[in-house]
């Protein structure tokens, strides 16, 4: 049975991201004859040297005149093990938003260095990033060794800088793998240049991460009512189903579940799909539940394992990341959507903002485009929260400007 | 949220984010419809909104979008599914917005271009403030740029350089009367994940997928039926060739393969080792430039 990785990429302008990518779609057999003549075409027209590998994922016409990268953009590939969704985010241009939008969802972070800059300030901002959102893997490619020599030396220096940073924040695992994108050295295939190193390819550690299946499972039940299934039919009139996803934990027929906010308890009766009723349904499974108790329970009403509650709350500190031009201040109202729930809210203290390299904090009293910082929110009713760190679902969140509906932050509760 | 983490399957996690996305569209709308056209695709969207909503109805309607060029297999199968799920099918003619005078047809007969103007007409007279699409990101590269709720002005245009970022499994669907969300439950399926999963779930799609004889003739390097839509010219001899149809779209445009696939099983099979891209192999329409995609969407196609 095939399994899914997503991964997020990033890299400073002209780290050979969009070459990587490429190598890998082209290495892994995973680019189309007519895409590949179409930027053979391109290429030739342009001038360039060798097939620009980076034209295969720079789709929009912008992007192929300026020769960047503007937006996020998804590809796919896979091989027989596993099929992979990679979020290509752009190193320049609103770096930041692009980087948290493509990690938010992420579970590995591949950051790209160049071989002959090492380390530099937008390697720690990435993975500094990754941190934040908690990105269970990281890749350190150190590309473009070919324009070092494949010099040993060099890779292990950049490792360790690296590695020294890395202490400081709060990264689960790091693989580093130094490669040559362009020439498709370590990509797919193990470089015979670099003898001395004996670790896996980059597609290698990807087919073979180890995404921890337990522990999404094992942590207690969350599910967000997303919407309220009533046939209303003569064979069901009285048929009551909530649908959802289950954002984290198992839930099993039987289970004593709460309803939050109201804090009501019932159990679970069934839970149904299209295909058949199950036992259990664990995080990441689409459902509906019957409760064996007639409640009300609607639309952004959350069920949750009775024994480990979230905390339900109309106040609390979060980590926001800023989207939008016009900068967040203190005392704006906002709106927050978290899991199925969209309330007002009001932010009631700006604490800091973090400096993104090293996520230190520094005074502010504004958040501006790409900034990160530490707020106090209020809610017009209860969320019931679990810290991001606990919970990648339940712990996060959108702010929304209400007049032009827009996003504007993401939230992470802290 | 963690997708490999859950030990699902890939089809698995895909689904379930379809139908995620479909049910928070059915919850925070007033009037979404879902664009059906009796394609692969917009078959298997079909069958995830059935999932999402059951066992009631699917709570919104079907619109297909009608050039008038259309392969008959493929509308008696539209009829068939909306007859089966109980489902309204709303029909938007091309023709009429040709007979009206509001589009005009161009020599060649493409219709494909055309169908932007008669979609926003459909979606104004429906007042749809969400429209359900089966495009995929793996598509075309303009695709790959598109969110799951990809936001559209009064105009029904989208601007790539200023969407609104999509993080974790949080949509925002906010919009001001005349706008309206276009959203594509299938982003993050490619072409393979779509027959895995016609094979897994047994779902039925029109006959023309699979390999059958047909008269055909070559145009542009592509295989085209003899249809009232797409004439031989002189120069251009008919055989008869098994032929199956990667898409089903505009029956003037798209182009037939050369291939033996019966069963949606061998059809995963030569999917999994074909070497070119469903558009590049039978739409002429997207040949007309790299951008021309891009182009067609900030006018408001899909």
């Amino acid at each position: 049975m095939a399994d899914l990785l997503r991964f997020a990429t990033a890299g400073s302008v002209d780290d050979g991201k969009s070459t990587l990518i490429g190598r890998l779609l082209y290495d892994s057999k995973s680019v189309f004859q007519d895409q590949l003549e179409s930027v053979e075409r391109t290429s030739a027209d342009r001038g360039d040297d060798y097939t620009n590998l980076a034209l295969l994922t720079d789709g929009l016409r912008a992007e192929r005149e300026q020769g960047i990268t503007i937006d996020v953009a998804y590809r796919y590939f896979s091989t027989p093990v596993r099929s992979f969704i990679v979020a290509d985010t752009p190193g320049h241009v609103q770096y930041t938003r692009n980087m948290v939008t493509g990690a938010s969802t992420a579970d590995l972070a591949l950051v790209l260095v160049d071989a002959r800059k090492g380390v530099v300030e937008q390697t720690r901002r990435h993975a500094s990033l990754s941190a934040l959102l908690r990105v269970p893997h990281l890749v350190l490619a150190v590309n473009k060794m070919d324009l070092v020599g494949f010099d040993e030396s060099t890779y292990r220096r950049i490792v360790e800088d690296f590695t020294a940073f890395a202490a400081q924040l709060d990264l689960p695992d790091v693989t580093a793998v130094p490669m040559a994108a362009l020439q498709g050295d370590n990509v797919v295939h193990r470089s015979e240049r670099m003898p001395w190193y004996d670790g896996p390819a980059l597609l290698e550690h990807l087919e073979q991460v180890h995404v921890s299946r337990e522990d999404a499972q094992l942590r207690p039940a969350r599910f967000p009512v997303q919407y309220v299934i009533r046939p209303m039919s003569t064979e069901r009139p009285d048929y009551r189903g909530y649908a959802g996803t289950v954002a984290a934990g198992t839930l099993r027929v039987g289970d004593a579940v709460t309803v939050l906010p109201s804090g009501r308890t019932s159990t679970v009766e069934a839970l149904e799909t299209y295909n058949g009723a199950l036992p259990e349904a664990v995080a990441g499974q689409a459902v509906t539940v019957r409760l064996a108790d007639e409640l009300d329970v609607s639309r952004g009403d959350m069920l949750v394992a009775s024994e480990a509650v979230p905390t339900v709350t109309s106040s609390f500190d979060a980590t926001v990341c800023w989207m939008a031009d016009a900068p967040l201040r203190p005392g704006q109202r906002v709106l927050v959507k978290h899991t199925t729930r969209t309330v007002k809210a009001q932010v009631q203290a700006l604490h800091d903002r973090l400096d993104v390299t090293q996520l230190l904090p520094e005074q502010a009293d504004s958040l501006r485009l790409n900034d990160i910082g530490r707020v106090t929110l209020r809610t017009a009713s209860p969320l019931a929260v679990d810290p991001y760190a606990q919970d990648r679902t339940t712990g996060a969140f959108i702010v929304i400007d209400e007049a032009t509906g827009t996003t504007v932050g993401a939230g992470m509760v802290a | 949220m963690t997708t490999a983490a859950t030990g699902l399957s890939q089809l698995d996690v895909l689904e379930a984010e379809s139908i995620h996305v479909m049910r928070e569209v059915a919850a925070e709308f007033e009037r979404p419809a879902l664009l059906f056209s009796g394609g692969k695709d917009s078959i298997v969207m079909l069958r995830l909104a059935e999932k999402a909503f059951w066992p009631a109805r699917i709570p919104f309607p079907l619109v297909h979008v009608d050039t008038g060029h259309n392969f008959d297999e493929v509308l008696a199968f539209r009829d068939k599914r909306a007859d089966e799920l109980q489902a309204r099918l709303v029909i938007a003619k091309v023709q009429d917005d040709i007979d009206a005078g509001r589009v005009v047809e161009v020599p060649g007969g493409l219709r494909n271009p055309l169908q932007t103007t008669t979609l926003l007409r459909a979606i104004e007279e429906g007042r749809y403030d969400a429209v359900f699409g089966g495009a995929r990101r793996d598509e075309e590269k303009a695709r790959a740029k598109e969110r799951f709720f990809s936001f559209r002005d009064g105009f029904g245009q989208w601007d790539p350089k200023n969407q609104r970022p999509e993080l974790w499994n949080l949509y925002n669907g906010r919009h001001n009367p005349g706008e309206h969300i276009r959203v594509f439950p299938l982003s993050n399926w490619t072409e393979l994940d779509i027959w895995r999963y016609i094979a897994r779930e047994r779902i039925e799609v029109p006959a023309i997928y699979y390999a059958h004889e047909r008269e055909v003739f070559e145009r542009d390097g592509m295989l085209l039926g003899v249809t009232p839509f797409s004439e031989p010219r002189p120069d251009e001899p008919v055989q008869t060739r098994v032929v199956r149809y990667r898409t089903v779209g505009d029956a003037s445009c798209t182009g037939a393969v050369e291939s033996p696939a019966r069963t949606p099983e061998d059809v995963v099979e030569e999917v999994a080792s074909t070497r070119i891209t469903e558009r590049g192999a039978t739409r002429a329409d997207d040949r007309a430039s790299e951008a021309a995609m891009e182009d067609r969407k900030k006018e408001g196609y899909f």
